[in-house]
């Protein structure tokens, strides 16, 4: 925390509605680093939202997808079983009741509206758990695009249901082979797919990573989650959270729960990362916490990589999480302070996905179930100095799509 | 000698220059010295080696195998420079992406290239925008050239910044897409090369991507000062390991450079 209160508040505060800067800069982090063909496409991008998302017919355009077609607002569900088991008031944002079972359509509508207003008529994705896969196919069937999506052939075993649902929604499933097979590969792929296509080609990226505008589009996009939580726990609690609590892959559902938060220096915000078999095992997915300074996918960022650059596969049971880089501005707000980064082990998020399951009726994303760990462990701790402790969790998922997994982990025994 | 001296010393010649493109490491370090002198052999005139990445955006199949199985061989960053200091009697220019080059420092990247004999680097996934803080030391080692690429989508405001800081020779990119060896020739050179020279007449200017057959280099060399070819020769040795011995692979690699060579030649 301290590095960030030494600054002078105004200024910071200042700062963070000015980022990123003209360069698509969030201090040493991010950037444009694509090839020399796409340059021109990110240029047109760029103007493109800039234009549109400050435009009111825009604006009520994506509003009434979000209200009628999304389900927005998601509610914020006081979990009074856990609260009174673990001695805090804790709060659910259910972004897990976001039509399409993720936060991943807030993005997915906004990014397919900007492209039909760009007169884009095809649009390409990369999927890791699945989930933005399912979103762009949705958003794409519902604004008439056609959708390729990429996806590694090991997230594609590991999340058939939601190959079988986007074939549904009518989206193309393109399984990518190489390198670790998982989501790096399939943004790899689709990078490759868009070099080549992109006179008639919409990119659309599912978190907040990739080369500006992308992180600063998607996190716009995912601002909503932040902005209902802010009003809706003023009227249930008339304060602000003590702590707010989101899982962290590339970082899109944190950056959108968090950044209507960021100047409320009395707001603790966490972001867990996957730490998978453990820090100390090398297999996890926990970028700012464990990574270091880098560039891959068109963005400068903390990555997982050896000594001379190269990229480590990543791991994690919740494919979501299974990446090893993360948003540029997120690994910022991570270094000034502002943002406080942790990690949890598969073990101890299983732990959490069963006991969510159990004491609330609700079956959390493997990726969502990490930040219900911390918010756990966070009760827990606070409990003993028996201080008020209000606690709001981002569940950005919801779990059925991990059902199947979460039975072989569990020897097809539940505990 | 600097590449812009080399592009003059073949001009004079009446040629112009082949720029062959092999992946360092692939199928061995040796293995590279080896096809290395072939190509030599056969008329190369600059051999672009590439330093594997994990992760190669801008390039197709036919590379992204070869990188893969050069870094599961235990190609790094270190073997490559030795690599590279081993292959002599052409002009060399390194191809990699930034985060190679940013983990070993950009300083010690360029001394190391420059120890190597190294007097171009490619970066794809570097363009102008960012690439100041690498430019500047280039300069300053005025011994290797940062060669910046130029595409058909490339705007006429980008194109004269590009311009306005490339030396050694542009990357011209034929088309829109990724490396890889292609049937035909892009129809979107010719008006490219003529938007270029209009803003600038003295850059010698390589067109890659696609190129693959002595009539492709031939066509190119009408317009332009050379012409760039990759994935073909990948292709090449692919074959070989897979089929004939490695001295029938060498001297198919030979024949075809010469083959290659023979389509940059004016009169
Ligand atoms: C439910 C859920 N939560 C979280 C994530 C991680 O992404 P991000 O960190 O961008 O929110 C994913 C990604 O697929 C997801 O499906």
């Amino acid at each position: 925390m301290s590095s960030y209160f030494i600054f002078d508040k105004i200024i910071v505060k200042e700062n963070m509605q000015s980022r990123p800067d003209e360069h698509g800069k969030y201090g040493i982090y991010g950037g444009k680093f694509a090839p020399e063909v796409l340059m021109s496409a990110l240029e047109e991008l760029e103007k493109a939202f800039n234009r549109f998302y400050s435009d009111k017919r825009f604006k009520e355009e994506l509003n009434r997808l979000l209200r009628t077609y999304a389900g927005r607002p998601t509610s914020l569900y006081f979990a009074q079983n856990l609260s009174e088991r673990y001695g805090a008031k804790i709060y659910l944002k259910r972004e897990d009741l976001v039509h399409g079972g993720a936060h991943k359509l807030n993005n997915t509508l906004g990014q397919c509206l900007l492209a039909k207003h760009m007169g884009k008529k095809r649009i390409i994705a990369e999927t890791g758990a699945g989930q933005h896969g399912v979103a762009s196919a949705m958003a794409a069937a519902v604004l008439g695009l056609e959708c390729e999506v990429y996806m590694g052939t090991e997230d594609i075993e590991r999340q058939k249901l939601n190959v079988f649902r986007m074939e549904l929604l009518g989206a193309r499933v393109n399984p990518v082979d190489s390198g670790s097979k998982t989501l790096k590969d399939a943004i790899n792929e689709s990078m490759r797919d868009w070099v080549t296509n992109v006179e008639n080609t919409y990119y659309l990226i599912g978190s907040v990573v990739g080369p500006h505008p992308y992180p600063l589009m998607v996190r716009e996009f995912q601002r909503v989650i932040g902005n209902e939580t802010k009003e809706q726990i003023r009227d249930a609690e008339g304060r602000l959270p003590d702590t707010i609590v989101a899982c962290v892959g590339g970082g899109s559902n944190a950056m959108g729960i968090f950044y209507d938060f960021l100047d409320d220096d009395a707001v603790e915000l966490v972001g867990v990362e996957a730490a998978g078999k453990g820090l100390e095992t090398g297999e996890h997915g926990a970028s700012i916490c464990a990574g270091t300074e880098g560039v891959l996918h068109g963005m400068y960022s903390k990555l997982l990589q050896d000594e001379h650059g190269q990229i480590k596969q990543s791991y994690s049971f919740a494919p979501g999480l299974d990446y090893p880089g993360v948003g540029p501005e997120l690994a910022y707000l991570a270094d000034s302070g502002r943002v406080k980064m942790v990690s949890a082990t598969d073990e101890e998020t299983l732990i959490a996905f069963e006991i969510l399951s159990k004491l609330e009726g609700i079956i959390p994303a493997l990726e969502s179930a990490h930040a219900v760990h911390y918010a756990i462990e966070e009760a827990k701790a606070k409990a003993k100095e028996r201080k008020e402790n209000l606690i709001v969790v981002n569940l950005s998922g919801r779990g059925d799509k991990d059902i199947f997994l979460v039975e072989k982990v569990l020897g097809g025994e539940c505990k | 000698m600097h590449l812009e001296e080399k592009f003059k010393e073949l001009k004079e010649r009446k040629e112009k220059a082949l720029i062959g493109f092999v992946t360092a490491g692939y199928p061995t370090a040796e293995g590279t010295q080896e096809i290395a002198r072939a190509m030599v052999k056969g008329g190369v005139d600059i051999l672009e080696l590439g330093l594997p990445f994990s992760d190669p955006i801008a390039d197709g199949v036919t590379i992204q195998r070869a990188s893969e199985r050069s870094l599961e061989a235990g190609m790094n960053t270190d073997v490559y420079f030795e690599v590279a200091a081993g292959i002599k009697g052409v002009e060399k220019v390194c191809l990699t992406y930034y985060n190679l080059v940013l983990q070993r420092g950009l300083e010690d990247f360029i001394a190391d290239c420059e120890s190597a004999g190294i007097k171009g680097l490619v970066v794809p996934d570097l363009p102008v925008e960012e690439s100041k803080p690498l430019l500047r030391i280039c300069d300053r080692h005025d011994e290797t050239d940062l060669i910046f690429l130029i595409a058909p989508t490339t705007t006429e405001k980008r194109m004269a910044r590009i311009l306005d800081v490339a030396s050694g020779f542009v990357y011209v990119v034929s088309l829109l897409g990724v490396t890889g060896a292609r049937e035909h020739i892009s129809d979107a050179i010719h008006p490219l090369i003529r938007r270029i020279r209009e803003v600038k007449t003295f850059i010698p200017l390589a067109v890659g991507f696609g190129i693959s057959k002595p009539e492709h280099v031939r066509t190119v060399c009408e317009v332009a000062d050379g012409a760039i070819v990759g994935s073909a020769f990948i292709r090449l040795i692919e074959k070989g390991l897979e089929s004939e011995s490695k001295a029938s692979m060498l001297r198919e690699i030979e024949e075809y450079t010469r083959s290659l060579k023979a389509g940059t030649k004016t009169v």
